[in-house]
């Protein structure tokens, strides 16, 4: 499948993501934030990084670009869109995927590796992987806390919106493994159609055995419609 | 008389001053004042350092770019690959403005890379400071300009998307009023890519690209190149602001540029000095002049003098010469991504630098005599008078009559001196860019690095200093620090390519000072040598001293290396179990003298290190790689501070990392001495027993000794020596590794 990867200003996780998809046997092209085309039959990757510096609040510039119309208008058309970190942050400004991300509880910026539980399995993105599989992907953000009105929360607890929590080494998920202090521990959800993405965690860090492991590229894939079934 | 006053207010001497007005054949004005005064600062001139800088190997087959030639050096890498680095100091600012101060030395060392034409791909940063556990407002100011410092590295480098892959934090109250902050820039580019600062063909035009100048940072290379003083705080004006954002535009709208074919003549960031020192060097260098129209320089603010836009050191703002008939070229990739970009000039053939406003002259300068000319000073240097005292020292007196390594190991385990830097690195993104092989927290940083025609190169990197050492014995302390540097790198089965170097000492006006920074400089040069290691740049950061006195001498060192092609890299830790240990190199622990375990286990810092032999380092380096090339490898790890038993410990402290059963060497000497000597020339190597006939036979070829330790198992430390044994549980230690930092720090 291919993918356009969003350059706007300050992005810095753009050429990650082109290297991951390509390695994944995908097609990837660079789209810069000013143009508008998006193909009918491409995905869209939001990558991470510091989108107009983050100037006013993470993602909030971003949302207002030529692009980010065309963003709208292709998930709404059913195409696929994968928003990562900055990108998740964008897609909750941008109104693609509800609630916000807020600075991290301990302040600081936290770059490691995090474990993840995938949630529901009922996804594209998430069709590699079985309920409760423990993935390992690294975090690297100073504002990933994300946070929803309560009604939010519960509804996307009953659609199974959430695919993947923070969880500790044995797969529990509690507060000491959250490390943003997500609600609900959340670190990654989807919207209700199920074609739009948005994770902190970055996927693409873990595409390569050098680069640490392998647990990302179920993601990946699945947003390319390469999941276990297909 | 009235100039000679200015003068004298801007730093510049009485000597100076003359010079200055007999190279001319008139008197300068203010303007010109001001200009001189920051090209001649120690910071851009190296006034007092050139004759000692001279000493250093510069040369080597690896070598591109010379060290002082451009803002970088650069060295072959191979397969047209090359690698261009440097280091830089942010000390003066940090002490006054953490946040901002260490935040705007990323992006000036981050300018210093990407002007030679390289794509920054890691930076690594060498942070030393007071103690944080100190009683009351000391330790109070310490752990904030820690949390300044770290936040602002933080802020700039996540931002432009370089990972930050290592360095150093170190703790001592001889950095309480004078922090110091080094920051490492690694790129990497093909042959050629390599862009010069030359401002050559006349006519051609003079761009100015990236941020407006406002004010800020005026006469920062002055500041930098005094004393701290309690009124230093009135010098936060001299303190820069950086905007990574516009960094990281800066340099992907710059590396877009260069990528034309024959657009780019020369190119020249603008830090220290601003657009006096990019217009001067380039001019100089170009063996050409440079005229320019101060009106069309883009400001942020109003009212600015000429004095004032030539000497600001506002950020993220670069010097572009491109060919003639060109410029929309320019000004459309520039316009693309959001930055100005303003012709403000041309070059000609004058020499000089000609500064217009609205039309007219307001400073004209030969640029040769700004650049290069500034006088070369032989400094007087004095052997101290304490330092035989301060040499000699009687264990007996420090040590107690019946050795406590049990508790010795634990205190050590327990102090943030020695405790695990994750709370640091996890701050900074290490990773992204998709490069970082090897993260922080190993001996070396490894990096994959795309080869100009696919596939990947391995380069390793690493940052050193050890002020400590520095302090007892100068000389050997450097010698040591160039070794261990070294040493990391062939932990990491690297052949060493180049070494940045950053001289952070004390005024050089004081003999003594002097002196160190002159054994200092000798001390690394012969090491240099040894290991054929040229020197490619550096910087140097002189007047580190505040009221309560000079830091330790503190040459930082950078070295670059290429990884051998058949290496497996091995972890620093050991393996879940089942593994043999042993020790290549000396036997020797070294003593205790200048050790970490006597100045955090019994307060003092007294002796001196023991000599370091060049000879066997080098080819325990050389067997250390040959080991990596075999299979069945599982560990490898430097003896560095804290001597043979810390670096054990370390080793276990791993990730489901096994602890084991060892047995150190020791002569006549105390157990103290054995386990926590710092002496150079070792390497402990943890390899499966099947692998052992042919390591024991590299050892013997390659001339290095090889001694067998124990056997890696089980969830103990334990360690025997002179037939005593000890020991502890990992998890105890480990618990006091993995908290001191964040306990002494705070939230």
């Amino acid at each position: 499948m291919r993918f356009a990867v969003v350059q706007f200003p300050g992005s810095n996780c753009d050429q990650d993501c082109v290297h991951a998809l390509r390695g994944l046997g995908q097609e990837a092209r660079l789209v810069w934030h000013h143009e508008t085309r998006l193909d009918p039959d491409e995905g869209v990757i939001l990558p991470g990084g510091f989108s107009y510096g983050d100037y006013l609040r993470c993602g909030a510039i971003a949302r207002f670009s030529p692009m980010m119309q065309s963003v709208k208008a292709a998930a709404e058309r059913g195409q696929v869109v994968v928003g990562i970190c900055n990108g998740f942050q964008i897609l909750c400004e941008a109104g693609l995927l509800p609630g916000a991300l807020t600075r991290n509880e301990g302040l600081h910026f936290r770059c490691e590796p995090s474990h993840l539980r995938v949630e529901s399995p009922a996804s594209r993105f998430t069709s590699g992987y079985g309920t409760g599989q423990m993935l390992r992907i690294p975090i690297a953000h100073g504002e990933g806390c994300y946070r929803a009105e309560p009604k939010v929360l519960e509804e996307l607890e009953a659609r199974q919106q959430i695919l993947f929590r923070y969880c500790d080494a044995e797969g529990r998920v509690t507060a000491e493994a959250n490390p943003n202090g997500s609600s609900h521990s959340i670190a990654g959800i989807r919207n209700q159609a199920g074609n739009v993405l948005g994770m902190m965690p970055h996927p693409e860090r873990a595409c390569e055995p050098e680069m640490g492991g392998l647990d990302g590229k179920g993601i990946l894939l699945g947003a390319a419609g390469i999941g276990r079934s297909a | 008389m009235k100039a000679k006053e200015f003068a004298l207010k801007l730093g510049l001497t009485e000597e100076e001053f003359d010079r200055i007005q007999n190279g001319l054949g008139r008197e300068p004005n203010e303007t010109e004042l001001g200009m001189f005064s920051v090209m001649w600062s120690e910071h851009c001139s190296y006034k007092n350092t050139r004759k000692e800088l001279r000493k250093f190997p510069t040369t080597g087959p690896a070598v591109l770019v010379k060290a002082g030639e451009e803002n970088a050096g650069v060295v072959d890498a191979g397969d047209g690959l090359a690698l261009a680095f440097k280091i830089e100091s942010h000390n003066h600012p940090s002490a006054v403005e953490p946040f901002q101060g260490a935040a705007t030395g990323v992006g000036g060392i981050l300018r210093d890379i990407f002007t030679m034409g390289a794509r920054p791909v890691a930076f690594m940063d060498s942070l030393r400071f007071g103690r944080p556990d100190a009683p009351g407002e000391a330790g109070k100011r310490t752990r904030s300009l820690i949390h300044g410092v770290v936040a602002g590295i933080s802020h700039y480098g996540n931002c432009v998307g370089v990972p930050t892959v290592g360095g150093e934090l170190v703790f001592d109250p001889a950095y309480e009023g004078n922090p110091l902050v080094n920051v490492f820039c690694l790129g990497t580019l093909r042959h050629d890519q390599i862009r010069r600062g030359a401002a050559k063909g006349v006519g051609n035009p003079v761009f100015y690209v990236g941020a407006k100048t406002g004010r800020d940072g005026l006469a920062g290379a002055a500041f930098a190149s005094r004393d701290l003083t309690e009124e230093s705080k009135a010098d936060r004006p001299a303190v820069q602001v950086g905007d990574p954002f516009v960094g990281k535009l800066l340099f992907e709208a710059c590396l877009e540029l260069y990528a034309r074919p024959d657009l780019v003549v020369g190119v020249q960031d603008m830090g220290a000095a601003g657009l006096t020192c990019s217009t001067c060097e380039t001019a100089s260098r170009g063996g050409s002049g440079i005229e320019i129209e101060l009106r069309k320089v883009p400001q942020r603010e109003t009212g600015m003098t000429p004095f004032e836009t030539l000497l600001s050191e506002s950020q993220e703002r670069m010097l572009i010469i491109v060919r003639k008939g060109r410029e929309r070229e320019l000004k459309e990739i520039f316009a693309r991504w959001g930055l100005d970009a303003a012709e403000i000039g041309t070059v000609t053939d004058t020499g000089r630098v000609v500064v217009m406003e609205g039309g007219k002259v307001v400073a004209d300068l030969p640029a040769r005599m700004l650049a290069d000319d500034a006088p070369v000073y032989e400094r007087a240097a004095m052997t101290p008078a304490k330092l035989a005292e301060k040499q000699k020292y009687d264990l007996g007196k420090i040590l107690p009559a019946q050795p406590r390594v049990k508790e010795d190991l634990l205190k050590l385990a327990r102090s943030p001196a020695t405790g695990s830097r994750r709370w640091v690195w996890n701050q900074y993104d290490h990773m992204v860019g998709l490069r970082t092989v090897v993260r922080p927290g190993s001996d070396a940083a490894v990096l994959r690095v795309e080869k100009p025609g696919g596939g990947w190169v391995r380069v390793a990197m690493t940052l050193d200093g050890n002020g400590r050492w520095c302090a007892q014995d100068p000389r050997e302390g450097s010698k040591a620090l160039v070794a261990e540097a070294c040493r990391n790198l062939a932990c990491a089965g690297a052949v060493p390519l180049g070494l940045t170097d950053n001289l952070n000492y004390g005024n050089p006006h004081d003999p003594e000072l002097f002196w160190q920074l002159r054994e200092g400089v000798e001390g690394m040069a012969e090491a240099c040598r040894a290991f054929d290691l040229p020197v490619t740049g550096g910087n140097v950061s002189l007047y580190n001293q505040s009221p309560s006195g000079p830091i330790h001498p503190t040459p930082v060192v950078g070295v670059v290396g290429k990884v051998d092609e058949g290496v497996k890299l091995a972890p620093a830790v050991f393996s879940t179990g089942g593994g043999e240990v042993v020790l290549l190199g000396t036997t020797a622990s070294g003593g205790l003298g200048a050790s970490l375990y006597l100045q955090e286990v019994h307060g003092v810092i007294a002796g001196k290190l023991a000599a370091v032999d060049l000879v066997s380092e080098k080819k325990l380096h050389a067997v250390t790689r040959m080991v990596l090339a075999q299979p069945g490898v599982r560990a490898v790890h430097d003896v560095g501070e804290g001597g043979i038993l810390w670096a054990l410990a370390e080793m276990t402290f791993g990730e489901g990392s096994a602890g084991g059963e060892f047995r150190v060497p020791c002569g006549k000497e105390r157990p103290e001495e054995a386990l926590f000597g710092e002496g150079a020339g070792r390497i402990l190597v943890e390899l499966d027993e099947t692998s052992m006939p042919t390591v024991e036979n590299l050892a013997k070829e390659g001339g290095v000794e090889l001694t067998h330790l124990g056997r890696t198992g089980g969830k103990d430390l334990q360690v025997t020596v002179h037939g005593a044994e000890m020991i502890w549980p990992v998890a105890e230690l480990r618990d006091g590794f993995e908290k001191s930092l964040p306990k002494a720090l705070g939230p």
